[in-house]
């Protein structure tokens, strides 16, 4: 059972970056379908956004693993 | 976690450097020989695109200002032409007026004159005309004169005749 | 994104599908060739096989260059040592079953990292601290070889630039154009502002080396194979020179937000930390992102082939298979991805860094 704390861990911040891609990736769409004529700006935000996100709960992977 | 970095520089530095070096490397190396010429070339080509399309517009303007032009001048020209032909027929129209009272003013004139003359030879013909009608009127009773006066007793008569009628009176 | 624009010809678009079909069909086939091989070798000695090891193996550096089968390259080891420098072939440790007498030490390869060994054959701790290990791995092998087929596109389109000064683009050149005005016009442009001009050539190495780097990873065989994107030390280096372009560049404003925020005096014990480690944090999270998605990629990969171990049955395979299929597509897509969001990061740093200020 050695790690799977650690595993556990990474899942939690898998999680919270799933939530939080989700929420990102979600109000392009509507942004996007609102305002389809600005739809390459959004995306671009959306992006950067979407790996801020990422690279926090890479952290927390990271960490996870490293930790254990 | 101790163990992770245990011997960490000793087994992984040689791969830190061997991996800066490459990079650095091949930036040198592509930003020598691939990003600089490659970079000028499509700037360039841009440059010379929007030059064109720059010259293209200026060209589409002008061809638009000559079209205008031209159409201006042809519409200048067509507006002189029917000017021109307005004026000419007006003016024909005048001549022809002209030209029609002128001959009518004649015309009555020659008339005139024509009356007058055939006024004048008709007279000058009817004095001719009376005065031979007279002459001859004067010869045919000279004629006849002389023939009833050829005998006396004929004159004789006709005073006796001419004194009675005188006498009546 | 648009990436439309990159496509907009149908015989590019067919050749791209074409050359995706290759690649993954070659990709399968060998993929699960290769991967037989060192599991046979493991089974072999242990009777049990360990997913988790065999990818680890799999996606870690090495000293040899496995082709497929029994096949493998030994690369060169150089080792810096205390007494001075060593340089043979990895083939004298045959596949670390035996130790090699150097110069200097006696070295053996122990998962595969280089240590030295004394008489009785144990591991020196002290002797190998002393020794540093500046062989040419598959990693450092496989890095240089993108660079140079890199070299090698480059060069060529450059010459063709020259060639036909002027005209549209044409063949490689028209594939390759679209990819670069997308670097200039996407991320350099919006995010850095009118002096992009002068991080170009490092945002196109960049893009283009970690995208070649992820594309080659995805080709489970000899020229490609090798995890140099995955590998956070490669993800280091490039966030290094990242953090190195981004501090040099900086102008007077950003150090002025850094070290006198707008806030009050107070606040300056708190916020100057602060804002240093977010210095070394954005880069940090590059060095990360990068290494963790390829390796993530990698092992999601490799633990689907290795189903079919793990179940001891070939009835897995095709199931398998078309999961790998799946995830080699998606791959693909995160090779590009990725390669563009950390170029794009990094133009956002810059574009932080030498930013006007207006407050």
């Amino acid at each position: 059972m050695t790690g799977s704390i650690a595993a556990l861990g990474a899942g939690l911040a898998v999680i919270g970056a799933g939530i939080g891609i989700g929420q990102v990736g979600g109000k392009a769409m509507e942004g996007i379908a609102r305002q389809p004529e600005a739809s390459s700006k959004i995306q671009t935000a959306m992006i950067i956004a979407a790996a801020l996100i990422e690279g926090v709960a890479l952290f927390g992977v990271v960490v996870a693993l490293l930790g254990k | 976690m101790e163990q992770l970095f245990e011997g960490l520089l000793n087994d992984h530095l040689g791969f830190v450097v061997w991996a800066a070096v490459a990079f650095i490397i091949l930036l040198i190396l592509l930003a020598k020989f691939a990003w600089k010429p490659i970079m000028a070339a499509i700037s360039e080509r841009e440059r010379s695109i929007e030059d064109a399309l720059l010259k293209a517009e200026a060209a589409k303007e002008e061809m638009a200002r000559l079209t205008n032009e031209n159409e201006q001048l042809l519409k200048e020209a067509r507006a002189e032409r029917d000017l021109i032909l307005r004026e000419a027929r007006q003016l024909k129209d005048q001549i022809i007026n002209e030209a029609k009272s002128a001959a009518n003013v004649e015309g009555a004139r020659m008339i005139e004159n024509a009356r007058l003359e055939i006024n004048s030879l008709k007279a000058v013909a009817m004095s001719d005309v009376k005065n031979q009608v007279a002459t001859l009127s004067v010869e045919i009773a000279e004629k006849i004169l002389r023939k009833q006066f050829a005998d006396q007793q004929a004159q004789d008569q006709l005073v006796a005749d001419l004194l009675k009628e005188v006498k009546i009176k | 994104m648009d990436f439309r624009h990159i496509l907009n010809s149908k015989k590019i678009i067919l050749r791209v599908i074409l050359g995706v079909l290759f690649t993954l069909t070659v990709c399968n086939t060998f993929a699960i060739q290769h991967e037989n091989e060192p599991v046979e070798a493991k089974n072999a000695e242990q009777e049990a096989f360990n997913p988790t090891t065999a990818i680890l193996e799999h996606i870690a550096d090495s000293h040899y260059w496995h082709v497929g089968g029994e096949l493998s390259f030994p690369l060169p080891i150089i080792l810096f040592t205390d007494k001075g420098t060593e340089f043979f072939s990895g083939a004298n440790f045959h596949h670390g079953h035996e130790a090699y007498q150097g110069k200097y030490y006696t070295y053996k390869l122990i998962e595969d990292k280089i240590r030295v060994v004394n008489a009785a054959g144990e591991v020196d701790k002290e002797a190998s601290s002393h020794v540093y290990d500046f062989s040419i791995t598959k990693n450092v092998l496989a890095m240089w070889l993108a660079g140079t087929i890199l070299f090698i596109i480059f060069f060529t389109v450059a010459a063709s630039y020259k060639k036909r000064k002027g005209k549209a683009p044409k063949g490689l050149q028209s594939f390759i154009e679209p990819v670069i005005m997308f670097v200039r016009d996407e991320i350099a442009r919006p995010n850095i502002g009118y002096r992009y001009e002068r991080y170009m050539p490092v945002l196109l190495t960049i893009f283009f080396f970690i995208w070649i780097n992820n594309l080659l990873g995805l080709i489970p065989v000899f020229p490609g194979g090798a995890n140099v994107t995955g590998n956070i030390l490669l993800t280091f280096v490039m966030a290094f020179i990242v953090l190195l372009v981004v501090n040099f560049s900086a102008n007077k404003y950003y150090w002025k937000h850094i070290f006198m925020p707008p806030v009050p005096v107070w606040l300056y014990p708190i916020m100057i930390p602060v804002e240093l480690i977010g210095v070394i944090s954005r880069p940090f999270a590059l060095m990360i992102r990068l290494y963790a998605n390829i390796s993530a990629g990698h092992i999601i990969v490799l633990s689907l082939i290795s189903l079919i171990f793990i179940f001891k049955t070939l009835w897995i395979a095709p199931v398998s298979i078309i999961f790998v299929l799946f995830m080699d597509v998606l791959e693909l897509l995160v090779a590009f991805l990725q390669a563009f969001i950390f170029t794009m990061l990094t133009a956002l740093f810059i574009g932080t860094a030498v930013e006007e200020h207006h407050h």
